[in-house]
């Protein structure tokens, strides 16, 4: 009924390879964008901004990436806090070292500076795999962050180590430091995972894409039909390093405006990310979405019904919050261990058999 | 769509209003979860009561009541973000951080909206300068300060010579344990004693090669900028290598019963700095007996009261209500704004008077705030943990730092943060 294939008629090859080849998907597809572009900055307010949707849309930059890297192409990273360090020091660096140049062009060369870190780092992927490719980027997690830590360089040699955002300008209206208004802020993360998701999505379209999934599900298969392992596996690994790169750079210079390494980008924010992919769901760009927005939204939502309805005391809701998040993860686990993404595929294909199941 | 729905929930969720009566709303920042609550559960707990001990037995403030508003932090910076923002929409009057990471975080936020901070001995030391950070205040001592003394009560120590000493640093790797680096390196070149830096890094468990470096180097002083468990662990590790405990001297956020109490006996001598009185030996402890205890409204489990890190909040607390109290006397109105906090904060003058009335005499040095100097004097005093009678007392008066040496640092600091911020200057 609402869900169908019948009566929406490809005519040419671009139609028939759209991303959103059902014409009810489609039209959530438009009326999702126009929503987040056209209603949400009129009505969003500081708390939200910086509480639910700048956070949620940086995690999902961060959890594309990773998925291209673990959920593509099957190499698994223990690295991404590290990777977002990059980012963030990066653009740290870019902002204050050319103070004329846009933001947006110093948060793209903060993608691509971790997209070549992330290559250096990936280059052992090529002989180990598995948990051992896990441990070597668990190295490049502490080395950044003790880099970071160590040469004070990077954080212009102020007193404490800390790096703070000043304030920067796009077309006039100020999207970094402290005067920045929430819609501001939003939009311009928004605008890079609008961005970001549409180049991931048809990325892995792709023939990249398509080589990235070939090496995943079995790579000795993959090099004998000719697939190079040296360009697929550095590939994901760059192209997941910009992604990710991109998200740190937000995540300092939009959401934080000042970040201590140790705190914002420890093994925690790795794992953060990590599981995000898997319970959003391995290889699916809609999965990063839904992971993203299950781990930041749902702290925040237990938070406010736990203290703000409640009237619990602060640390005992924290304890519960542990306990009903930690619950919820293993529950939808066990329920569909490929994440809230096949939860949604199932849903839609539910919705295409109705009102005739059999 | 799973968004939308999530979305429109917590819309609901958060659409819990609070009544508009004429209150005083103070936002306090706890972390009674993670691996600072041993620290950030007493702070907690003293500020709380006070304000509970003001409420129950004066109604409040000149009347007014105050309603403190929870936020739990877990000394995380994101979550601290989250806090701020969901609660200065409630009229906070001033914002007391507790840890020196989300301090920072917050000064250009609160700066913008106007809403003032106090970083009582911790947070951005160049803050100091009012002429800069015109919302941010951090009397009545901060951390260089607080290394120029205890610099200071060494040098009494040794005769006024610390030539050819080698003093240690163990700090926690982060910008609170970096903060005092700067001072030391410069106060090390007056006095011509050697600086060794040992970084620990958070939480802080794992210590044992800074220890076993000090051993190896036998600085003849080890001074630690530590918090949360990473206290308790390196007085024991300083237990384990011998380490002459009254040779070790932690900062004021290093020097609680929680953090000497594990390592037992060999912990006894361990000394820290202090900005405030230790002990229940004053008549306010009194009235919180009688006013908060006994009528079931302490907060927490109740077992912190007159501990040092409770103590500490204690005069957190007072000094803010003393802060209302000349906000609302140079305004006039019971009814104050950020905007007149901030003017109460500035024109503070603490008296040993106004420390006797509040049942507190003598818990902290007289001082006053001006539009230049956010700071205070930056008096310290040292103090000794006895443990055979587990208790902490002050073993010297309080002292003054070397200020000729801070105030061109936070000068010099201050500045830089104004010309990377175009900041203009004020109090001219």
């Amino acid at each position: 009924m609402f869900y169908r294939e019948a009566g929406d008629f490809s005519t040419s090859y671009k139609e028939d390879s759209q991303t959103f080849p059902i014409r009810f998907d489609r039209y959530r597809y438009y009326v999702v964008l126009v929503v987040a572009f056209l209603v949400v900055p009129f009505v969003i307010t500081d708390y939200w901004a910086n509480a639910v949707f700048v956070p949620f849309l940086i995690y999902a930059i961060a959890a594309i990436g990773l998925n291209i890297l673990t959920g593509y192409c099957g190499q698994v990273s223990l690295g991404t806090g590290g990777f977002m360090a990059v980012g963030a020091y990066a653009v740290y660096k870019l902002m204050t070292g050319f103070p004329d140049v846009s933001i947006v062009i110093h948060i793209i060369g903060a993608g691509f500076i971790t997209a070549g870190v992330c290559i250096l780092f990936g280059l052992p992927s090529l002989r180990i795999k598995g948990f051992y490719l896990a441990v070597a980027t668990l190295a490049a997690q502490f080395f950044l962050v003790w880099l970071f830590n160590r040469v004070a360089w990077f954080y212009n040699y102020s007193a404490s180590g800390q790096i703070n955002a000043p304030e920067r300008e796009v077309l006039g209206i100020v999207v970094t430091g402290p005067n920045t208004e929430a819609w501001a802020q939003y939009m311009i993360s928004l605008v890079f995972v609008t961005a970001c998701a549409l180049l991931a999505r048809n990325l892995t379209r792709g023939k990249l894409g398509r080589q990235w999934m070939s090496i995943r599900d079995m790579d000795i298969a993959a090099e004998i039909i000719g697939v190079n392992p040296l360009s697929a596996k550095l590939s994901a690994f760059a192209i997941s390093g910009f992604f990710i790169g991109i998200s740190g750079a937000l995540f300092f210079a939009v959401y934080l405006g000042a970040v201590e390494v140790g705190e914002a980008f420890g093994i925690n924010k790795s794992f953060l990310v990590l599981f995000m992919i898997i319970i959003g769901g391995l290889g699916s760009i809609f999965g990063s979405f839904a992971g993203a927005a299950f781990l930041v939204l749902m702290p925040v939502l237990l938070k406010n019904i736990l203290v703000g309805q409640f009237g619990w005391a602060t640390d005992l809701a924290v304890h519960i919050e542990f306990i009903i998040v930690g619950a919820l993860i293993v529950i939808f686990l066990i329920i569909e261990p490929h994440g809230l993404a096949q939860l949604w595929r199932l849903a839609k294909e539910k919705l295409r058999l109705w009102p005739f199941p059999h | 769509m799973k968004l939308k729905l999530v979305t429109m929930a917590l819309a609901t969720a958060l659409t819990a209003g609070s009544a508009v009566a004429q209150e005083l709303v103070l936002p306090w920042m706890s972390y009674r979860t993670g691996p600072y609550a041993v620290g950030g559960i007493p702070l907690a707990d003293g500020y709380t009561d006070y304000f509970t001990l003001l409420n129950e037995r004066d109604g409040g403030i000149n009347g007014v009541p105050v309603r403190l508003v929870n936020c739990e932090t877990g000394y995380n910076t994101e979550k601290g973000v989250e806090c701020y923002e969901s609660t200065k929409g409630e009229g906070a009057l001033v914002y007391q951080p507790l840890s020196t990471g989300i301090t920072y975080q917050l000064i250009p936020k609160a700066t913008a909206d106007g809403i003032p901070i106090h970083s009582m001995g911790y947070g951005r030391t160049s803050a100091a300068n009012g002429k800069v950070f015109k919302n941010v205040f951090n009397y009545p001592t901060n951390y260089w300060q607080a290394a120029s003394v205890a610099v200071n009560y060494l040098l009494d120590e040794n005769g006024g010579d610390l030539s050819g000493k080698t003093i240690a640093l163990v700090y926690h790797n982060s910008a609170y344990g970096k903060e005092p680096i700067r001072t030391l390196e410069e106060l090390s070149k007056k006095h011509g004693f050697n600086l060794s830096l040992l970084a620990v890094d958070h939480p802080g468990q794992e210590q044992k090669s800074q220890w076993l470096q000090i051993r190896r180097e036998r600085p003849d002083y080890v001074l630690m900028w530590g918090w949360g468990v990473m206290n308790q662990v390196a007085i024991q590790e300083a237990a384990n290598i011998r380490f002459p405990m009254e040779n070790f001297i932690g900062v004021w956020w290093s020097g609680a019963e929680a953090d000497v109490i594990p390592a037992g006996d060999a912990a006894n001598g361990y000394k820290a700095l202090a900005m405030n009185g230790v002990g229940t030996n004053f008549p306010i402890f009194d009235d919180i007996q009688k006013y908060v205890v006994d009528r079931g409204l302490a907060a927490g489990a109740g077992d912190q009261i007159g501990t040092v890190l409770y103590n500490r909040t204690i005069y957190a607390a007072f000094l803010a209500a003393e802060a209302i109290k000349t906000a609302m006397e140079i305004h006039g109105t019971k009814d104050i704004t950020p905007e007149m906090m901030r003017d109460g904060m500035e024109a503070l003058n603490i008296t040993e008077a106004k420390m006797a009335a509040a049942g507190m005499p003598g818990f902290g040095p007289e001082f006053q705030v001006s539009c230049e100097n956010h700071g205070g004097p930056g008096l310290g005093a040292v103090q000794q943990w006895d443990a055979s009678t587990g208790t902490w007392s002050l073993i010297t008066d309080f002292m003054e730092p070397d200020s000729e040496v801070i105030n061109a640092l936070i000068e010099e600091d201050s500045m830089a943060y104004a010309a990377e911020n175009n900041i203009e200057l004020r109090c001219n």
